[in-house]
Parts: C-alpha cells; sequence; structure tokens
C-alpha cells in the first residue's frame, strides 16, 4: 500500500496552493480594491465570478470535443483520451450552472428578472441541457469502449449541434427587438483595476480548471479499475464454483 | 457595497459549488486509491 | 460489397419493414394518433381562451408533434428489440447506414400522417383560416420539419429508445436537439396561418432553416448512427 493514498502529486498540491492563492487576489481585487462601475455600480462585481465561469465552462467544451475527436481519429484509441473528455465535460456542466445562476443574479439586479428569453441566455440554457445529456449517456452500460465511442460520438454532435441552436436562437429573438429593457450585449467599459481583475479571474478559474480535470480524469481511471478488477473477481469466482481451475 | 447579499451570495455560491465538487472528486480518489496497486497509478 | 445501389436496397428494405409492423399493428392510428388530438383539447383546457388559442396554434400543433414523436420513436425502436432485428442485420454485416436512412424514411412517414391529422384538428379546434398559398406553405413546413425529425429521431432513438432502462434518456436527448425545428416550424406555421398578422412570406426563410437542419442531420445521422448504437 502506497504511503500517497489519493490523487494528488507534488504538482497537482503545487497548482493547488497557486489556485487558492489566486482566488483570494481575486476575492480582495474583485470585492473590494477595484472601482464600482459608473453605470452598474457595485454590481459589476458580480462579472468577476460570473465570466470567468462561463469562460472555464467553454474550455471544457472545447476541451471534452478536441478530446472526442482524437479518441476517434486515432488507431490507439487510449481510452485516457476519452476519460479527460468526460472529466472536463463533467466540470463544464458544474460552471455553465454557476454562470447560469450568477447570472440571473445580476440580471435581477441589472434588468429586474431573473430571466429573460434573449439569444445569449437561451443558448447557454441549451448549452447545459446538452452536456447533462452527454453525462448521462456517458453512464449507460457497457464496456469503457463502447462508452468511450458512444461518448465521443455524443460530443462531436454537440459541436454540430449548438452553433445551430445558437444560430436558430438568435434568428428567432432578432425578432423581438427589447433591446432597450434588457440589452446584454451594452459591454461595461472596463479599465484599470477593473480590467484587472477581470483578467485575474480568468487565469485563476482557468488554472482551477486544470486542478480539477487532473483530478477527476485520475478518479475516473481508478473508478474503471476497481470496474475491472471486480469484473475479474466475479469471473474468478464463477470458475472456482465450476471447479476449473 | 449595495446589493451585498446578491453580489456576496454569488460569490459564495460559487464557492461552496466548486469546493464541494473539488471535496467530492478528492475524497472518491482518496477511497479507491487505497484499494489500488502501484500500477493502476500512472501518477505516482 | 457495399454499393450505392445496394444501400439503396436495403433503407428500402427497413423502410418497407418498419412502415409493414406499423400497418398491421395500427399503433399510429389507434394509440398514438388520439395520443396527440388529446393533447390539442388538453391545450384548450390549460389555455382557456380561443383568440389565445387561434393566435397560438402553430405552436401547439408542434409541441403535439413532438411530444408524440417521443412514442413514436420508442416504439421504432421496440420493435427491434422484441426480436433482436436491428442486432440480428448488423452481425449480417449490413450497412449501418442504410439501417439508419431506411429506418428515418419509415419515421418520416408516420410523422408527416400525425402531422397532417394534427393541421386538420388544428383547424377545427382552434378556428385556424388559411388562404390557399398558406396551405402549401404549411404543407412544405410539414414535409421539410419530418425530414429533419426523422433524421434526428431515428439517431438519438437508436441510443436511447428500446433498451430496458434507457427510455427516459430519450426526451432528454432529442428534445433539446429539436429546438431549431421547433422554432422554424412554429414561425413557417404562424405565416400560413397568419397568425397575429403574419404574412405568407415571411415563412419561407424558416423554411430555410428546416432545410438546413434536415440536412445536417441527414448526414450527421447516416455516419454517426453505426456507432452511436454500436452493442
Amino acid at each position: 500500500m502506497t504511503p500517497n493514498s489519493g490523487t494528488g502529486t507534488s504538482a497537482t498540491r503545487r497548482l493547488g496552493v497557486l489556485v487558492i492563492v489566486l482566488v483570494i487576489s481575486l476575492a480582495l481585487f474583485g470585492l473590494q480594491f477595484s472601482a464600482e462601475d459608473v453605470v452598474q455600480g457595485s454590481t459589476v462585481r458580480i462579472m468577476y465570478v460570473h465570466v470567468p465561469s462561463i469562460w472555464t465552462a467553454y474550455i471544457a467544451f472545447f476541451l471534452t470535443a478536441v478530446c472526442s475527436g482524437v479518441y476517434l481519429s486515432r488507431r490507439q484509441r487510449s481510452l485516457a483520451w476519452d476519460r479527460v473528455a468526460g472529466a472536463s465535460a463533467e466540470i463544464g456542466v458544474l460552471f455553465v450552472a454557476v454562470s447560469l445562476v450568477t447570472g440571473s443574479l445580476w440580471g435581477r439586479l441589472t434588468w429586474g428578472t431573473y430571466w429573460v428569453w434573449d439569444a445569449r441566455l437561451t443558448s447557454t440554457a441549451f448549452l447545459f441541457i446538452t452536456y447533462v445529456g452527454y453525462l448521462a449517456v456517458r453512464r449507460l452500460d457497457g464496456t469503457h469502449r463502447q462508452r468511450a465511442r458512444r461518448s465521443s460520438v455524443m460530443a462531436l454532435l454537440a459541436v454540430l449541434e449548438i452553433p445551430l441552436v445558437h444560430f436558430s436562437v438568435n434568428l428567432w429573438r432578432s425578432l423581438h427587438q427589447d433591446a432597450s429593457v434588457a440589452d446584454p450585449n451594452a459591454k461595461v467599459k472596463l479599465d484599470g483595476l477593473m480590467l484587472f481583475s477581470l483578467f485575474l479571474g480568468l487565469v485563476t478559474f482557468t488554472l482551477l480548471f486544470v486542478w480539477l480535470v487532473l483530478h477527476r480524469q485520475r478518479t475516473m481511471l481508478l473508478e474503471d479499475s476497481f470496474a475491472d478488477r471486480g469484473l475479474d473477481v466475479a469471473i474468478a469466482e464463477r470458475r472456482n464454483e465450476a471447479g476449473v481451475q | 457595497m449595495d446589493h451585498a447579499a446578491f453580489i456576496l451570495g454569488s460569490w459564495i455560491g460559487t464557492a461552496v459549488a466548486v469546493i464541494a465538487y473539488a471535496a467530492w472528486v478528492l475524497r472518491r480518489g482518496r477511497a479507491l486509491s487505497k484499494h489500488a496497486s502501484t500500477e493502476e497509478k500512472p501518477w505516482t | 460489397m457495399s454499393s450505392v445501389k445496394s444501400r439503396r436496397t436495403i433503407a428500402v428494405a427497413v423502410a418497407r419493414k418498419d412502415l409493414s409492423i406499423e400497418w398491421n399493428s395500427r399503433i399510429l392510428t389507434n394509440q398514438v394518433a388520439p395520443f396527440a388530438a388529446i393533447v390539442m383539447v388538453m391545450f384548450a383546457f390549460a389555455l382557456d381562451n380561443e383568440g389565445i388559442l387561434q393566435r397560438v396554434a402553430p405552436g401547439l400543433m408542434w409541441l403535439a408533434t413532438l411530444f408524440s414523436m417521443l412514442i413514436v420513436v420508442q416504439r421504432s425502436f421496440t420493435v427491434e428489440s422484441a426480436d433482436g432485428a436491428l442486432d440480428a442485420l448488423r452481425v449480417a454485416g449490413v450497412d449501418t447506414g442504410a439501417i439508419f436512412v431506411g429506418k428515418s424514411l419509415a419515421l418520416m412517414v408516420q410523422l408527416f400522417v400525425l402531422e397532417i391529422l394534427l393541421l386538420a384538428t388544428a383547424v377545427v379546434l382552434y378556428g385556424v383560416e388559411m388562404t390557399a398559398v398558406g396551405l402549401l406553405e404549411a404543407f412544405v413546413t410539414m414535409v421539410v420539419a419530418t425530414a429533419g425529425l426523422g433524421c434526428v429521431g431515428t439517431l438519438y432513438g437508436g441510443l436511447a429508445a428500446g433498451a430496458k432502462g434507457r427510455e427516459t434518456l430519450l426526451p432528454l436527448l432529442l428534445l433539446p436537439v429539436v429546438a431549431p425545428v421547433l422554432i422554424g416550424a412554429t414561425r413557417a406555421t404562424e405565416a400560413a396561418f397568419g397568425s397575429g398578422g403574419t404574412a405568407v412570406s415571411e415563412g419561407w426563410p424558416w423554411i430555410g432553416l428546416l432545410a438546413v437542419f434536415a440536412v445536417i442531420f441527414a448526414v450527421a445521422g447516416t455516419v454517426a448512427f453505426g456507432p452511436l448504437v454500436d452493442e
């Protein structure tokens, strides 16, 4: 039994410490040091977690798509690509959910409502549902290879569907020009410490994402080994019962 | 800071979600790792 | 040897098989169509306002179509797993793309029949009135939308339907993906019905969107069906 029990290595531990330091810095800059926005007031402070969250989700789903593509294209077909795709998607779903909630709170303060049917929000909700479906497909029974193949195809289909839905929703919402009430494209002019805080947020969340993916895909490897071992044990027991040596 | 409830709520909510997930992953990793051999853990 | 001709033969054979099973069992006419009609009636109970009903008739019609589609897709694949027909085909080395095309065609035919019924129901129950051009537009909308629905329904149906414990996955996978069809078909049908003063001409761009959707999923489905459904 190895003394180090867990999915950590010295590299991930160092990364973890760095992330914690960055998070504390982000909190200080985002909540305290940076100024309030001229138009939005203090509500802009929500942006320092909201924007990095959705950014991380996009990175995550992009990684899922790339790893799925690699898995399908390579002859060698190492399952590690599938594991990273799965871990990344799971974390992506987490961050889309976070961004939907924080965005909703921001909307309540800025527009007065928790939800508006504009193109971007609707597409984000669709993104969330799509990858919830992807995760559900990953949990279907089958061998690791079957799961990998199915999931990779699902991920590539998602790459097809997301722009299509986004385009359709854009077309749909362009019929309803309520831009004055809820204009998510009214970009806040960020400069100085505000812009720095935003970038700090992006960097922090990206490194956090890396840390999470590393740990999660290692856990997945352990889960798979465990399942395999369980299968081996079952086969061995069956053999013993049958009296085969 | 006005709307402090919403703003702090967003930050704390985000933190709670992320920390809860990270804790779950780490704990699961630790539990499974206890029964795994060194070959099954290529990062060690 | 998989030539184009043999692929077409397989596709037609699969489509014919599915449709003759349906013809013999009459599930569509005896169970799904009444369900769709009931859904249309329930909308009337829920919305309780004839003016609103007439205005949203296109949306209701297509919602009823999508809900019924879930049942039809499930059915399309339950008949396969009942006697392992699909597995037998694949073990025999039959081209999965051809199977996909065949099943999609059969699904399209069934959905189209359903939509005609729903259109008639909408006209009767919701007081919809159409011009001749409007009727043509509604018809074209149904054809193009159904093409897309048939493809995407077969693709995800293969994965989620039929097999035990997976049926609940079908709505989760299918309904979000058909959002463009719901949006496009409803807008086009609104133009066809003249709901809320929409001009008939405004519908044609939406039919274009439906066509793009159909082409994308016809191609994607033919390629992805095999890997996705492979057990």
